[in-house]
């Protein structure tokens, strides 16, 4: 470490040990810092120094695994992108991602999340199959820009703690996986889209989402998920129509 | 060892929209949709009463100048331009993206055509009613 610590925060922490509480707690600990410390170290230095016990998620510590977020002040953040500096004098309070359940601690549960990303077959499906020696898919700089920003999701799953609807709701689809269903269904290599327009036409796919906005305020990769829902909820339309006017049309062609 | 593994803690929803200035001001546009509503509701009376003859008509808009009425649309009018510009900030959230000259159209952009059109017909209607009055 660069500098001698000579600063101190108060950091607490939100507790759930299921073995031992029923309900989370909170617990209170003073821990030295210098101005280059994240709160992910500040946590591991609690871990280190203070109590083992304490458990929480992290992989990267620079904001490319998505594995370390968490409440801070309330607000849905990567622990490993946040400053302690940010939060002087403190207290600094840190719990685990909102509307998640919680495993313990600060670690909640990605199961669910898991299984929704699954469901929306986030690969690209070919339009049509190709053989090694015809090359590689090629696609215009245009064509890119479609997806770019919603192929940016690190599955953080910052912004399903920032959804109300989804705390309320834990069916529904969500933020983030919806944002990457839209992230291969606007890909011009792709031709996957009516076997993924099921999970979006869905009472919990697009539907569910009442456009709080949140999300895309808080993702820390600028994908906008907010966007890729409500653009959607237009195509969604757009394909019952198709089928209620014209029964006989394909699902979910492209546009 | 033998682990028994314990069912995740869900955290309850209750007061979700008091947690943060965000959903405050989310749950103020939803609410102010009723404002909207009501105004509706205010108009088709006015139908129904065109519909039942003049002494209808007349007294329906005897009660329009009421000062409890009057009071009623001043706080629908501004119920209605916090629903207008939260509605307009979350807009550019609704709509593809939009390229103009080779540019991706900026949220502002959009939100400020909202705007435009929003005043636009304002004006527009102001004008009518100016000129069906004289
Ligand atoms: S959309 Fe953003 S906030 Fe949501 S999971 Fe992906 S990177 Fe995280
Ligand atoms: S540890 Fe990987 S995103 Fe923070």
């Amino acid at each position: 470490m660069s500098e001698t610590i000579t600063k101190s925060i108060v950091i607490e922490v939100m507790r759930y040990r299921p073995e031992q509480e029923s309900e989370p707690v909170w617990e209170r600990f003073t821990v030295p810092y210098t101005d280059d410390m994240s709160v992910l170290q500040g946590l591991q230095a609690i871990k280190d120094d203070q109590d083992g016990s304490l458990s929480f998620r992290w992989s990267c510590r620079m904001a490319i695994c998505g594995s370390c977020g968490m409440m801070i002040n309330g607000k849905p953040m990567l622990s490993c992108q946040t400053f302690l500096r940010d939060f002087a004098p403190g207290p600094i309070r840190v719990e685990a991602l909102a509307h998640l359940p919680i495993e313990r601690d600060l670690v909640v549960s990605v199961e669910p999340f898991v299984k929704k990303l699954e469901s929306v077959k986030p690969y690209i499906i070919p339009k049509e199959p190709r053989a090694l020696a015809q090359g590689e898919y090629l696609q215009t700089p245009e064509e890119l820009e479609r997806i770019e920003q919603y192929s940016s999701c690190i599955n953080c799953m910052l912004c399903y703690a920032a959804c109300p609807q989804f705390g309320i709701d834990p069916e529904f689809t969500g933020p983030g996986v919806l944002a990457l269903l839209h992230r291969y269904n606007a890909d011009s290599r792709d031709g996957g889209q009516a076997e993924r327009m099921e999970v979006l036409n869905a009472q919990d796919g697009v539907w569910s989402c009442t456009a709080v906005g949140y999300c895309s305020e808080v993702c820390p990769k600028g994908v906008d998920p907010a966007r890729a829902v409500n653009q959607n909820k237009m195509n969604s339309a757009t394909d019952y129509f198709k089928r209620f006017l014209l029964p006989g049309s394909k699902r979910g062609g492209k546009p | 060892m033998n682990v028994k593994r314990h069912p995740p803690y869900r955290r309850p929803m209750t007061g979700w929209w008091k947690r943060d200035p965000f959903f405050m001001r989310y749950m103020l546009r939803e609410t102010t949709a009723f404002a909207v509503a009501a105004y509706a509701i205010v108009l088709c009376v006015g139908v129904v009463r065109l519909a039942q003859g003049e002494a209808a008509w007349n007294g329906w808009l005897q009660a329009l100048r009421s000062p409890l009425s009057l009071l009623l649309h001043l706080v629908l009018l501004i119920a209605f331009v916090i629903h207008a510009y939260s509605w307009f900030q979350i807009m550019p959230k609704t709509l593809p993206m939009i390229k103009m000259g080779g540019e991706q159209v900026s949220a502002g952009a959009i939100q400020r055509t909202g705007w435009s059109a929003a005043a636009i017909a304002t004006v527009l209607v102001l004008a009518l009613a100016a000129w069906w009055q004289s």
